[in-house]
């Protein structure tokens, strides 16, 4: 009885390892309903591509895919990543935004589960925890790379900041670009603050920044209240140039926006859906072919931890019978030393908190499209 | 001449606000609720609007004239199916249904909308008014405001004061026993009260939604919150105290935020709400009447 069991067992084994390809389950967490279902929905198709086409080639990786909705909420969050954990995760992919990350990325360190994020860039995801990695820009770095960037392509030398006080992602960037302004040489003129159910009316701060003569009004902020900013700047002829992060990406495909208003404004964003190389173009033509949308920075990002995995999978020879602890602690060896190419970034690579350093491409939006600036 | 400007802008905001609190105003006189699904038919007046203009290109007046009868509708549904068996619970029950009836209106909004922001076309345009050699520019959607603000205030005044109907409102909210024996329809009474507010709060979602370019589920649910404080603050169940509350908190939410600090400007505004409230109890023009027992 026993020898025959065991037969079985050897057989079972024996059939299992023959087909080459090893399926990995890879599952994250993102808002797919909710207030920023945009963000979610992104990142979570961007990475279906990116399975789809791996798995076509029939290498030595496979993947299956699995996401849950968390609504942005930070125990929902948890909640489906326990569901995930059931289903039988391997590696994960964390949350798409920052809060319910902060809260996923806990359970993957006490867990052992190695998470990658596509887009959660608050510094508290990966703070403390050797198994959470970033393909986005962590925040301080987003105002730093920003002031850079206005100083270095001399955008402007007086700066207005408007900043949304009770939201840590725009805190976050504007801490880092006020520390690091004034030894770039620009001078910040006027900084003012919103927060949510205040964040209707704009006429004080855009009075303030225009009466103190800035130049250049800087935006860490989401599309939505940036959309009020310019519309209301625009009402009184206040014609500054605009600088935004990536939160800014979206504006363009805010239902009823007339994107005249946005004309001329220049966002720092890792990914550019104009950029000629042929690997960001299959991907654009693909998304496009499938949600007949032009993809953002989230579904690039999305899609490069797609890849970033199966390199680092390869590299490692890990294989999908191995423990979880065993594949994170493979994954933690690979993302410190490797470096990946992706359509967010070239030659990208990750210190050992799980930041990420990668160069920047300012853009800006010129008849209702983003234009690359060179 | 920068103080003008911001001046100007809290009257607009203000003007907002007030049309809103008449809202809240009339039916806690009328009916002695706080009807707190108000916001929520401020956002579907308003989302009915942004269809009409935007994707079927209506007139914006038609689109406008589309979201009154849409909210008054509406309002007549929620009063009829939720607050009216209701006339005789005590007014916890009630309170907790208008909570539950503004929760149910903005989860239908995300489901029937989605949450993604949309941009609301401004009904009449961005074009501005140029004073004193272009020193002082004024939106025609603040003078619009401003505008509709004193209409309403005026034609509710005369309604109120001199029409049979508007004398059984005074009735009603005086002392519904009474009314009901003098032969006044108290239901009927009350079921006009929620149609005339649901009205307002469509003409209030229009105006807001042009004044500040977004439109969400959750767009009428803090406004509205703020314009509670404002009817409180003038004098709940008070018409003119409605608009001054509301004149008021626009007033002082803006300077607030101008001259003290814009991270500042809720905390202030609130302060301001507790100090009138401790000094005049019924608020500024509350009437303060002794609970019959």
């Amino acid at each position: 009885m026993t020898k025959k069991f065991l037969l079985a067992l050897v057989l079972i084994f024996a059939v299992s390892s023959c087909s080459f390809a090893d399926t990995f389950k890879i599952g994250g967490t993102a808002p797919l309903t909710g207030g920023a279902a945009i963000y979610g929905n992104a990142a979570k198709n961007g990475a279906q591509i990116a399975v789809d086409e791996i798995n076509a080639l029939n290498g030595g990786v496979k993947f299956e895919l699995r996401y849950e909705d968390d609504t942005h909420d930070a125990e929902k969050a948890v909640n489906a990543y326990n569901v995930l954990k059931d289903w039988g995760m391997q590696i994960s992919l964390g949350s798409v935004t920052s809060k319910p990350c902060e809260a996923t990325a806990a359970e993957n360190f006490s867990d052992r589960i190695f998470a990658l994020t596509p887009s959660a860039s608050s510094a508290a995801v990966t703070e403390d925890k050797d198994n959470v990695f970033q393909m986005c820009f962590v925040d301080p770095n987003q105002g730093s790379a920003s002031a850079q960037y206005i100083a270095s392509k001399n955008l402007g030398k007086k700066i207005a900041v408007i900043w949304k006080n009770d939201d840590v992602y725009s805190k976050g960037i504007r801490d880092t670009f006020v520390e690091k302004a004034p030894g770039l040489g620009l001078e910040i003129v006027s900084e003012t603050t919103f927060a949510d159910g205040n964040d209707n009316d704009f006429s004080v701060q855009i009075s303030d920044a225009q009466s103190k003569g800035a130049e250049l009004v800087f935006l860490p902020m989401y599309y939505q209240p940036a959309s009020l900013i310019l519309a209301q700047a625009s009402s009184i002829n206040f014609a500054p140039k605009w600088f935004g992060v990536d939160g800014m990406d979206g504006i363009l495909t805010m239902e009823g926006f007339d994107n005249s208003l946005a004309e001329g404004v220049i966002l720092l964003t890792p990914f550019n859906a104009d950029a000629k190389d042929e690997k960001t173009q299959k991907f654009v033509a693909e998304y496009k072919k499938r949600f007949g949308e032009i993809p953002n920075q989230f579904a690039a990002d999305g899609y490069d931890c797609v890849y970033a995995y199966c390199q680092a999978l390869t590299n490692s020879g890990a294989k999908s019978s191995m423990s979880n602890e065993e594949i994170n602690n493979l994954m933690i060896a690979q993302f410190t030393s490797m470096t990946f190419n992706g359509i967010t970034g070239e030659n990208m690579k990750w210190s050992k908190q799980g930041e990420v350093t990668k160069d920047p491409k300012g853009m800006i939006i010129q008849k209702g499209a983003y234009v690359g600036l060179e | 001449m920068i103080f003008l400007d911001f001046f100007i802008s809290g009257i607009s905001l203000g003007s907002i606000y007030a049309i809103i609190a008449l809202g809240y105003t009339m039916v806690y006189g009328i009916a002695k609720m706080l009807n707190f699904a108000h916001g929520d038919v401020i956002m579907i007046g308003a989302y009915v609007c942004f269809y009409a203009v935007s994707r079927y290109k209506l007139d914006p007046f038609i689109g406008v004239a589309l979201a009154i009868l849409v909210s008054t509708l509406l309002g007549i549904i929620v009063e009829r199916l939720a607050y009216k068996p209701l006339r005789q619970a005590p007014s916890l029950a009630v309170l907790i249904t208008a909570i539950g009836v503004s929760y149910f209106l903005q989860n239908t909004a995300l489901l029937l909308w989605s949450s993604n922001p949309k941009f609301f076309p401004s009904i009449i345009g961005r074009g501005t008014f140029e004073f004193f050699g272009g020193k002082l520019s004024v939106s025609h959607v603040t003078i619009l405001t401003i505008g509709t603000c004193l209409l309403i205030m005026f034609i509710l005044s005369l309604f109120i004061n001199k029409t049979r109907l508007g004398k059984a409102m005074r009735a009603c909210s005086e002392d519904k026993g009474a009314a009901q024996l003098m032969g006044i329809n108290v239901n009927a009474t009350i079921s006009l009260t929620f149609a005339i507010g649901s009205g307002l709060a469509a003409i209030a979602g229009a105006l807001l939604c042009s004044a500040y370019q977004t439109l969400m589920p959750t767009t009428g649910s803090l406004p509205g919150i703020k314009a509670f404080t404002a009817a409180v603050f003038g004098g709940i169940g008070s018409i003119p105290g409605a608009f001054l509350g509301g004149l008021l908190l626009g007033v002082i939410e803006i300077f607030a935020k101008a001259y003290i600090s814009s991270q500042l400007s809720d905390a202030v505004v609130f302060a301001v709400l507790i100090i009138v409230l401790l000094v005049k109890p019924a608020g500024l023009l509350g009437k303060h009447t002794q609970e019959k027992v």
